[in-house]
């Protein structure tokens, strides 16, 4: 029995480890809804295993979203990673083939150069020496970036690095005394006796040479043990509780369980699962636009971990949904902060260090408690009835150019519509779920869903991006819920309109709640492709802006608004189109309020490119209204002068 | 008296000294552009509550800063937070936030409960 006591405190840290993992996997098993468990229970022995296994190599190990993202902070995780489990799993055989007998106890792989020091001479035994050599020497590279990253992020390619507290720093230091306490001990016991190879053998004779390399070593075992050890304690209430987390996090996500509106298992896995890898905010808007640097993905996550206040920093997101797009490890971060937000600035009541282990899951604030009726002088009128309804939404009424184009396409159409808020309607409620509001907002969407189903429609048309999110996911109608872009390239598609073409340079801003919040991608593009020139952006898709506009902060104010479209108009306007598109009203504003370009709704130019047809009972309008909205922002945002063309006579 | 179609109205005097102010302090610490209100009335000519029954956001400022929370707390109440005034306020007062900080200020103070 080879034994010695410095491998005291690695063995403490690896079995308490492991132990606090099982315990805490099967805490947050036990704490999963029932509907949840059978899901889980479902993937573990379907086909989401296989995936899952495959996406544990592909992301926990290799990172390949991370390499995508950015190669340099790639190659930084994937090394310790990947480096840190081939040095685990290389060790093991080695310790079974050249050890004393085989299965041996954990400790025996990663001291093997302490207990076998003469190992290593010759032949077979000299190549797996050199083999894991190189693995340490991969290892070494990747923690040397990290130690610079540190210091001056740009090394790796990111603005910002992430900032730590004093328990993360302690982890950190245990982190980065790990390998070169290795480095080290294995030199001086190689040099001590004339084994090793490329890296610790000529590391090892080089110190040999001047120093008492068989007595040094000793202290520096000492040290790699305690840093292992020390690290694994601290894990549980560090960042770096990622590495075991983000397992079940994976097989969780491909068993199909989602964050949901509720605080639950599954966001406080995604909690634990941030390795605070800092790529959330390199894409956040309010950092690099409006210098807004403490309240993005990891800062929120890291205070819930740390069980600290966060309604600050939730209530202070455009919810624009970068993040969520780019998180390398799939993170819902916009319904998490929503799940705070709801929760209002209800304090998490675990501070102390004992619940940073094992916290008190009971004591979390839960969504906050349900007020009286609010909007009881909302008169119920009703509708008319239509086979098509048209929903503007409350920033279209501040555009109404936008609203009366879209009137001139339902004319030139022919199909039977209704205005459902010509004289200005009932908010959609998406503006109070976002301030976390959620049953007054359920006061506003029961409201217009009476309003609807009596005005038996089977298509609703919304111009609003906002409102169209809202109506798909938190409404229940039996009518299809379109936005306008999907409702022209529709009606086009299907010949009841037909479209001229513009030659206009185009370049389209996808809106985010249309976008990434609501997967509407090619629709719009497609349909001004059909119009017009469209350019490709640089910013496309998932990747594409925020206005700054968002009704989701309202914190940031009109300066920091002014700064993100500012930066926003400049990035997309860098080709100089004639036309900067969007399909939204609220974008519109925004963002003609920051250009000097023009700025046009996908509606505006369609019924600007809309073929005139002689219909009777229209002529041609005179002259065209002011666009009083767009008079008042200063912006002259060259109204089309044929848009009027089928307005009808009033 | 009621017979003769007199009543006694209630005193309308605004008694600063005796009104609490600290929900419009709290307003005011969280979004100092509402010092920047020039009350012209744009928000409330805008309001989507606005269109439907008497919500006046110029005229909730005008309490607020007033410290009359009586009438105030109640009214908050008919905001749809839609965020039009946002737009239209030609002074950049962050509405939106104002009407947020009031109803926190009111929530956080039990006298005020909504």
């Amino acid at each position: 029995m080879q034994f010695d006591p410095f491998i005291i405190p690695f063995n403490i840290g690896l079995y308490f480890i492991l132990g606090y993992v099982v315990l805490r996997s099967l805490r947050w098993f036990m704490e999963l809804s029932r509907p949840d468990k059978l899901r889980l229970q479902r993937g573990f022995f379907g086909r989401a295993f296989g995936q899952s296994l495959r996406e544990i190599f592909m992301e926990s190990l290799l990172h390949r979203s991370i390499f995508k993202a950015n190669f340099r902070l790639g190659y930084m995780h994937m090394s310790l990673a990947f480096g840190w489990f081939l040095l685990i799993f290389f060790g093991t055989i080695e310790a079974d083939i050249f050890g004393e007998k085989h299965l041996n106890a954990p400790y025996k792989a990663i001291f093997f150069k302490f207990f076998n020091p003469e190992h290593g001479r010759s032949g077979f035994e000299a190549a797996y020496s050199f083999l894991m050599d190189l693995i340490l020497a991969f290892i070494l590279t990747g923690l040397l970036l990290a130690i610079v990253k540190r210091f001056f992020s740009p090394v790796v390619g990111m603005k910002k690095t992430t900032k730590h507290t004093a328990t993360d720093r302690i982890a950190l230091t245990a982190l980065w005394l790990i390998f070169p306490s290795r480095l080290i001990a294995e030199s001086l016991t190689s040099g001590a006796y004339g084994t090793g190879s490329f890296l610790t053998g000529s590391l090892g004779n080089v110190l040999a040479d001047f120093l008492p390399a068989g007595r040094m070593a000793y202290p520096f075992w000492w040290l790699y043990s305690i840093a292992l050890g020390t690290f694994f304690i601290m894990l549980p209430v560090t960042r770096y509780m990622h590495i075991p987390t983000e397992l079940f996090l994976i097989f969780m996500r491909n068993s199909g369980i989602r964050t949901g509106d509720r605080q639950g298992t599954y966001s406080e896995v995604e909690t634990f699962s941030c390795s605070s890898c800092g790529i959330c905010i390199d894409a956040c808007q309010l950092n690099f636009a409006a210098g807004v640097t403490d309240i993005q993905g990891a800062y929120l996550l890291k205070n819930l971990r740390n069980g600290a206040d966060t309604s600050r920093i939730a209530a202070n997101c455009l919810m624009c949904g970068r993040c969520d797009s780019k998180c390398p490890v799939g993170i819902e971060l916009s319904p998490i902060r929503m799940i705070r937000r709801r929760s209002g600035d209800a304090q998490w009541s675990y501070r102390n260090l004992y619940n940073g282990y094992l916290r008190n899951r009971q004591s979390l604030p839960q969504v906050k408690k349900e007020l009286k009726p609010s909007f009881g002088f909302l008169r119920k009128d009703d509708p008319d009835q239509a086979d098509v309804v048209y929903f503007a939404g409350c920033m279209t009424h501040l555009t109404p150019s936008i609203s009366r184009a879209m009137i001139n396409i339902l004319e030139a159409s022919g199909l039977s519509y209704s205005f459902l808020d010509k004289g200005g309607g009932v908010c959609c409620g998406r503006p109070l779920m976002l301030a976390g509001k959620d049953h007054e907002a359920r006061e506003v969407i029961n409201h217009n869903s009476g309003l609807i189903w009596k005005s038996g429609a089977k298509i609703l048309v919304t111009s609003c991006p906002i409102c169209f999110k809202v109506f798909r996911e938190s409404y229940h109608l039996d009518a299809e819920v379109l936005h306008h872009s999907q409702f022209i390239k529709r009606l086009v598609d299907t010949g009841k309109i037909k479209m001229n073409f513009l030659r206009k340079k185009v370049v389209y801003h996808s809106p985010c709640d249309l976008g990434r919040g609501s997967g509407i991608y090619s629709e719009p593009k497609e349909l001004l492709a059909h119009i017009s020139r469209l350019e490709p952006g640089s910013f496309e898709d998932d990747n594409s802006l925020c206005c700054g506009g968002s009704l989701a902060n309202a914190v940031i104010g009109s300066k920091g608004r002014k700064k993100i479209a500012s930066d926003m108009a400049g990035k997309l306007t860098a080709m100089h189109p004639d036309i900067l598109a969007t399909a939204c009203p609220l974008c519109k504003k925004t963002i003609s309020n920051a250009t000097g370009v023009r700025v046009a709704d996908i509606a505006e130019l369609a019924a600007e490119a809309l073929v005139r047809k002689t219909v009777p009972g229209f002529v041609q309008a005179q002259s065209v209204s002011s666009d009083a909205p767009d008079a008042v922002s200063g912006v002259n945002s060259a109204n089309p002068g044929n848009l009027s063309r089928v307005c009808p006579v009033n | 008296m009621n017979r003769f179609g007199f009543s006694l109205s209630k005193g309308r005097q605004i008694n600063y000294d005796t009104n609490d102010r600290s929900a419009a302090e709290y307003v005011i610490a969280g979004e100092p552009s509402l010092l920047a209100c020039i009350e012209c009335g744009g928000c409330a000519s805008t309001c989507t509550s606005g269109n439907f029954t008497s919500f006046s956001l110029r005229q909730l400022n005008i309490l607020l800063k007033r410290g009359e929370n009586d009438s105030l707390r109640d009214e908050l109440r008919k905001c749809m937070l839609c965020g039009k005034c946002t737009l239209v306020c030609p002074r950049g007062v962050n509405t939106r936030n104002v009407i947020l900080l009031a109803m926190e200020a009111f929530n956080k103070s039990q006298d005020y409960a909504v």
